[in-house]
């Protein structure tokens, strides 16, 4: 195909090379094919067996632990998981950008900016689940705060599963920042303080956000780190120092019960976390999208 | 502010090295009792009987997840070409948004759709495969389980899809277009191309990708806990039921709370899933890394952050 349109044209391709070519082309395009498939039936197998479930109640009442009879919706996992969820970024954001702040601005090529980078690094490779035993044995088992299972438990395991991705994401975009603004900031006699709290930390916000709502998006669907830190309950609260629900939390409990019932509660459930965490992701990929048309960072 | 700045970060590490202590010393117990290596090498785990040698939970999270990066590096490296090279204009951008996606559904839904989609739909073509195939190293005939190792790597292998083709795309765009051109101009065709000038150059990115996946693979819990039978016993083939390192402590740890003995080996089973994690990403970071170095982009390693 390409030795066609070149004016001296070359010795033409033999049929057992173009063979493979076409055999490798369609190979590819087979894959992304199978690559695709399962989205498409996770998504199709949702809605269809999810949908169903949803309805006012669904939304309004709290799952009343009943095997037999009215089973209750999931607003205590859904108030749950926002609630966890919330407090865990509020704790993880500042505290991440304040690394990658570190790390950029003052930090450099330092002994202790490498270690901090290559350590961070290290807690994006955890698993999700060991998070959940260390505050397990920190928090719950000390009974520190005067509870043993509570909400913000569950908020700090997800805080440090966010806390590499923000810190990563943040310092990135914070390396995108061109040295000529901080540079002109600094002749202009302002502070260095000044210069990363007024200069710096405005031009790399939208990346910063796009990486703080991803953190989220990715928070908000683990299951194993609240299993023993917030567990499972049936009441909603709003009181982060009692044990707290949550919706994978309910969608993993309900979906190997041998009652049809529960099962499409767990359906419904994950068509709402999908959905949450839909938005969040799409909100991210806008603002990204949004600043990168305008040249920023 | 600087002062400030850099006592959050060394918090950091303080924290980090408290983590490690502090399951050290409640994992240490069942180091006492049984030896390390009788912990992680013996093939006994027996709850009833206080016995807690970790070796099936230790193989059965290696070949799920052997199986995750043999199913899904080839499929996210292909993916991956295809959008670098093969993919019409149009169609990029939404394939490659509808890929990402993949990686913003919770593993407890991967788990409840593999419960209820995949093990039912997948057990006659495994039970096929299994007597049609028997003679292949780890399968085996006799009936196949509905959870088993194969399920659970093949729900694994669709959750790193994601981040490993991601890595790879981003190597891949690395690649020179003066040597694809230099391909192309010698008469190579598009497939030549791609195996003589863009592979060789990009593989040490799309190894220490796959590395990153693999990491994912052995340290995910929910969807693998759903599938994988639940059984301590080494299986004999990859049809067989069996348990992973992170589905024990999902499982077990609410009527460990009270035994000693079962917590700390629990714990123990988290800290070598942590050794384990800890390891293979750190040989992914240094490849991706090299393959960075030699590529000159920065921001291949953070590809994979947000996924």
């Amino acid at each position: 195909m390409e030795s066609a349109s070149l004016p001296s044209p070359l010795p033409p391709v033999s049929a057992r090379r173009r063979r493979a070519d076409r055999l490798a082309r369609s190979l590819l395009w087979t894959a992304t094919g199978v690559a695709i498939v399962p989205l498409v039936l996770i998504v199709f197998y949702i809605l269809s067996k999810g949908l169903g479930a949803l309805s006012l109640e669904f939304f309004t009442t709290d799952p009343t632990g009943n095997f037999f009879g009215d089973q209750g919706g999931v607003k205590s996992a859904i108030l749950g998981t926002i609630e966890i969820v919330g407090f865990a970024a509020l704790v993880a954001v500042p505290l991440g950008v304040a690394v990658a702040l570190y790390l950029t601005e003052y930090g450099g090529n330092g002994r202790l900016a490498r270690s901090v980078r290559f350590f961070v690094d290290v807690m994006t490779g955890v698993p999700s689940i060991v998070f959940g035993l260390f505050i397990y044995l920190t928090l719950v088992l000390g009974g520190f705060g005067g509870s043993s299972f509570a909400g913000w438990k569950g908020s700090a395991a997800l805080a440090l599963l966010m806390l590499p991705i923000v810190t990563r994401s943040a310092e990135v975009v914070l390396q995108l920042v061109p040295n000529s603004l901080r540079e002109a900031a600094l002749a202009l006699g302002a502070p260095r303080w000044k210069v990363t709290a007024r200069v710096v930390l405005p031009s790399a916000a939208s990346g910063i956000v796009t990486g703080s709502l991803l953190a989220i998006a990715r928070a908000a669907g683990e299951t194993a780190p609240l299993l023993f830190t917030a567990t499972i309950v049936k009441a909603t609260t709003f009181d982060l120092n009692e044990p707290m629900n949550s919706l994978p939390a309910q969608i993993f409990q309900d979906l190997k019960q041998p009652n049809d019932e529960l099962v499409q509660r767990a359906w419904g459930a994950a068509v709402t976390l999908v959905a949450m965490i839909l938005i969040v992701t799409l909100i991210a990929k806008l603002i990204q999208r949004r600043s990168r048309v305008q040249g920023a960072p | 502010m600087r002062v400030g700045l850099t006592a959050v970060s060394a918090a950091i590490l303080v924290l980090l090295a408290y983590f490690f202590v502090k399951l050290t010393i409640e994992a240490k117990p069942v180091f006492e009792r049984f030896g390390v290596f009788g912990f992680v090498f013996d093939n006994n785990w027996d709850v009833s009987k206080g016995i807690y040698g970790a070796l099936p939970l230790v193989v059965g999270t290696l070949v799920t997840a052997a199986l995750a990066l043999l199913i899904g590096v080839p499929v996210a490296v292909s993916v991956a070409l295809f959008l670098t090279e093969l993919c019409p204009r149009r169609l990029r951008g939404s394939l490659t948004v509808v890929v990402d996606l993949l990686a913003a559904v919770p593993s407890v839904v991967y788990g409840l759709w593999a419960f209820f989609f995949l093990i039912p739909k997948l057990k006659p073509a495994e039970q096929w495969f299994a007597d049609a195939f028997h003679f292949i190293p780890f399968v085996a005939t006799g009936n196949v389980a509905g959870p088993n190792y194969f399920i659970a790597g093949l729900i694994l292998a669709i959750m790193i899809l994601p981040i490993v083709s991601a890595i790879s795309r981003e190597v891949l765009s690395t690649v020179p277009p003066d040597q694809k051109e230099a391909a192309l101009a010698l008469g190579a065709t598009r497939w030549e191309m791609i195996r003589m000038s863009m592979l060789p150059y990009a593989r040490r990115g799309i190894v220490g990708g796959s590395m990153l996946g693999l990491g994912r693979a052995i340290g995910e819990t929910i969807a693998v806990t759903i599938v994988i039978g639940d059984n301590p016993i080494l299986g004999h083939s990859i049809f067989d039921q069996g348990y992973t390192l992170a589905a024990v402590i999902a499982n077990e740890f609410n009527e460990a709370a009270s035994d000693p003995i079962h917590r700390a080996a629990l714990i123990g089973a988290g800290l070598v899933l942590f050794v384990l994690t800890l390891l293979v990403n750190s040989i992914a970071r240094l490849m991706v890394l090299r393959s960075e170095r030699q590529g000159a982009q920065p921001t291949v390693a953070a590809a994979g952050e947000g996924l």
